[in-house]
């Protein structure tokens, strides 16, 4: 069975990309392109991982992350934070909030792959 | 004395009396019986006469008497006063003579004297002032220096009166009243308390740490701390020590004599700060955001290169626009960074045809190349170094006349976009390009002038540009030269808008204690004091007068600060008396849109703050204010001098004690009487020449110059 991946980013340049690489490497996928719809997806897609970026409309990541951990049902998910804002402190917060991984934006897609690896297990 | 006087005339009358009367008994007891007889018929028949001659030697002598009393006792009295004046106040005094000859001359010798006595003092006080002017230029050199720093300076002494500040430290804590929406009159004061513009625990948690880093042996330890000052203003302000006044360094834990407060007003500069880091994450995130898609649509095509045609289009699409995207943004923060930037660290604004000037003058001085003037644009400023830029333009005239044997340029100016455009101008010898590039890179030789910098560099600092223009038409070569405009406004907001004055500074409070302390002991020489009058629309403030004007003038450590005054008019809301208008000389229509009591008197109250009031038949102008304390809550609490009892006090047989005839008195100068703030500034000139004179009398404190007016004989009058 596949794992599935929800990415929540609203720059489709990007989402086109991820959403390729991560189907080559045999992933079922679900795009969103904003907070709301990213916690809505997230209930009936029940994604194994969410690809998640801060600067959302609606509801930003950091409060995405936030929901998702208080909300016993969808806390198992792994995040990882892919996202443009590249400040320690930033970090440090998505980190907090109970992010799994904090991927600054640009990234090498080899090294998005080996976190969402690591993450998933073989 | 006058008693006395009557007492010894009544006593040699009687006795007068008694010895006629023992005379007549003794002749009555050498007669015989017969003799006695007729002695005493012809006593009785000339009785009536005898009586009538003993009264009228009893009234001679008693007029007698009460003229001496007149002449001589009250013109001593009169004499003793104006010795005493010309002695201790005005040495210019001169007695006039009345009563006998005898005191013609009196007067004539103490003149005398008090000619030789005014040429002493005349003469001490010429060599007191000669050897005071060096000093004297040393404060207004370092005043006029204080109040050309582009911080401010605040020094106080250790109880945080304030010393010293210039005209920055004066505009950074002059918001105050805008933003209550009082009158405009200056807070910051000589003799002030600083806590009054700045937290008082903030000040002294920064003196405490200056003393503990005293104590670890730090020689010259700077506390920094931020603050808000009450005007709402965000500063950074630097706490210096002031060593010993008796010019010893302040030893390790030693006693601080006060200190040096520098403040920067760093609201500006964080906002400034604040708008460059936007600009800067904005650009950072944008492009980080942009490279991410372009990296991974990138990295996708190269690895996964059996992708089919639609896909492969997809992703150089998406690098395509996002490098189209990556580049506006570029564009956009370059152009908003230049905004922002340029002007700011440049040190000066000039305006261009200065510049051209300056330029012109050192090129025929140093240059020895004539130069004249074209199309100058005078409405021009630019944003520049003016040195350096003078210096690169020697340098390129230098090259001009020894390489390329150019014999004349002229100068132009004009606006170009958001650059001003100079241009140096000749006609033949025109340049080769790589002459002009060699010149680029060569640091600034003229004669025997030279500098670290390149041409290049000059205008890289100044981000400026130059290139070199020719003409064939008119075979004319140009160079150009590109220097950023400045905003003649701002350019405007950086020159003080006062010139340096020198009253701002005041070194002897080092010496004041502080007034928080009972100020009844301190002596009268030593206090602040607030000299202050007002004009108003009658004399009744009971039956609704009011006050239309309040002047004052501030006297610290015995000076009168000229530039520290309260200057107000006041809407009265109610008609002005004809009569009143005639003394005041204020019309109705100068007090329109002036602002209420309401808003004049809690700021004269604050003006007052901390200091002894001083008036001119002061029971007076302290009835219109008592009468509003409790409507705006404020309070006149403070000590009251007054003048008019002071004069009456020390001159107590000279007939007037108006202040003009006082002034007169004391050689004062009455020019701009009747307004609320000259008769203050009179006022406060007559009183700091009372001083002295109180002193001898021994009235040298404030208790016992209060005490001294309530004794006066006019402090029972009612007004």
């Amino acid at each position: 069975m596949k794992q599935r991946v929800l990415i929540a980013d609203d720059e489709p340049n990007i989402v086109i990309s991820l959403e390729f690489l991560m189907e080559k490497n045999g992933y079922e996928i679900r795009t969103v392109a904003n907070g709301d719809e990213a916690l809505r997806v997230a209930r009936e897609f029940r994604p194994h991982l969410l690809l998640l970026d801060i600067m959302l409309p609606l509801r930003n990541g950091f409060e995405v992350c936030q929901v998702i951990r208080e909300s016993p049902e969808l806390n198992p998910v792994k995040i990882i934070m892919l996202t443009a804002k590249g400040r320690e402190t930033e970090v440090a917060k998505g980190l907090a909030l109970g992010a799994d991984a904090y991927i600054t934006k640009p990234f090498a897609t080899r090294e998005l792959l080996e976190a969402v690896k690591r993450l998933l297990g073989p | 004395m006058k008693l006395r006087l009557a007492a010894t005339w009544a006593v040699c009358f009687g006795l007068l009396l008694a010895a006629g009367a023992a005379l007549l008994l003794m002749l009555d007891a050498s007669f015989g019986p017969l003799d006695r007889e007729t002695f005493r018929r012809l006593l009785s028949a000339s009785l009536a006469t005898l009586s009538f001659l003993v009264a009228i030697a009893c009234g001679a002598s008693g007029f007698l008497a009460g003229w001496l009393i007149r002449t001589y006792f009250a013109s001593t009295r009169r004499l003793t006063e104006s010795t005493r004046l010309i002695a201790g106040g005005n040495p210019s005094h001169r007695i006039e003579a009345e009563g006998p000859a005898e005191w013609h001359e009196l007067a004539g010798a103490i003149n005398v004297l008090a000619a030789k006595h005014e040429g002493i003092l005349r003469d001490v006080e010429a060599r007191v002032g000669e050897a005071r002017l060096d000093l004297d230029q040393e404060r207004t050199r370092l005043a006029a220096l204080m109040s050309e720093l582009s911080q401010s300076v605040v020094v106080c002494n250790v109880e945080g009166r304030i010393l010293l500040y210039n005209e920055r430290a004066r505009q950074v804590f002059s918001g105050l009243e805008d933003e209550a929406g009082g009158p405009a009159s200056s807070y910051i004061g000589l003799g002030r308390s600083l806590y009054t513009l700045l937290d008082r625990d903030l000040v002294s948690h920064a003196l405490e740490q200056l003393r503990q880093r005293f104590a670890k042996g730090e020689t010259w330890p700077v506390v920094v701390f931020m603050a808000t000052i009450r005007t709402g203003r965000l500063v950074r302000a630097q706490l210096a020590p002031v060593a010993g006044v008796d010019g010893h360094g302040t030893a390790p834990g030693g006693e601080l004599a006060g200190f040096v407060l520098l403040l920067e007003d760093i609201g500006e500069a964080v906002a400034r700060a604040e708008r460059r880091d936007r600009l800067l994450q904005r650009y950072t995130e944008d492009a980080r955001a942009a490279l991410a898609s372009v990296r991974a649509a990138v990295e996708n095509l190269v690895n996964y290169p059996e992708m089919d045609v639609a896909r492969r289009r997809q992703f150089t699409g998406i690098i395509s626009e996002e490098a189209d995207r990556l580049t506006g943004e570029l564009e956009r923060t370059a152009r908003e960074y230049s905004e922002h930037v340029i002007g700011e660290w440049l040190p000066e604004q000039i305006r261009a045809i200065d510049l051209i000037d300056v330029m012109r003058r050192r090129i025929a001085g140093r240059v020895g190349l004539p130069t004249r003037t074209g199309e100058i644009d005078a409405s021009v400023w630019v944003s520049a170094d003016s040195f350096i830029m003078v210096q690169a333009v020697c340098f390129l005239a230098h090259r001009l006349k020894y390489e390329c044997r150019v014999r004349e340029v002229a100068f132009a100016v004009g606006a170009a976009g958001r650059h001003a455009q100079f241009s140096l101008t000749w006609t033949g010898a025109r340049l080769s390009s790589s002459t002009v590039h060699s010149w680029d890179g060569s640091a600034l030789v003229t004669g025997g002038e030279s500098s670290a910098l390149t041409f290049r560099e000059v205008l890289n600092r100044h981000h400026g540009e130059a290139w070199y223009e020719f003409d064939p038409a008119s075979s004319r070569s140009s160079f150009r030269l590109l220097l950023p405009l400045a905003e003649p406004e701002k350019a405007a907001a950086s020159v003080p808008a006062h010139p340096s004055r020198p009253e701002y500074y005041d070194f002897d409070l080092f010496h004041q204690p502080g007034q928080t302390t009972e100020l009844d002991d301190r002596l009268l020489k030593d206090l602040t004091y607030t000299v202050f009058d007002t004009e108003t629309t009658g004399l009744e403030p009971s039956a609704g007068d009011e006050i239309i004007a309040i002047g004052a003038v501030r006297v610290v450590n015995a000076r009168l600060l000229s530039g520290e005054v309260f200057d107000q008019l006041v809407d009265p809301r109610r008609p002005l008396q004809p009569a009143s208008m005639k003394i005041h000389g204020i019309r109705p229509e100068m007090l329109q849109g002036q602002p209420a009591i309401e808003r004049v008197l809690p700021a004269f109250h604050k003006f007052c703050e901390d200091t002894v009031l001083v008036g001119h038949n002061a029971a007076f102008d302290m009835r219109f204010l008592r009468l509003k304390e409790e409507a705006l809550g404020v309070r006149f609490a403070h000590p009251v001098l007054d003048t008019l009892l002071l004069s009456a006090l020390l001159h107590e047989n000279l007939a007037s004690h108006q202040l003009e005839a006082i002034a007169g008195r004391f050689g004062v100068n009455t020019a701009g009487r009747h307004t609320a703030v000259g008769d203050a500034i009179m006022t406060g000139e007559v009183f700091l020449r009372m001083i002295p004179l109180l002193s001898e009398r021994g009235i040298a404190t404030l208790a016992q110059a209060r005490d001294a007016c309530e004794r006066t004989y006019y402090a029972r009058l009612r007004y």
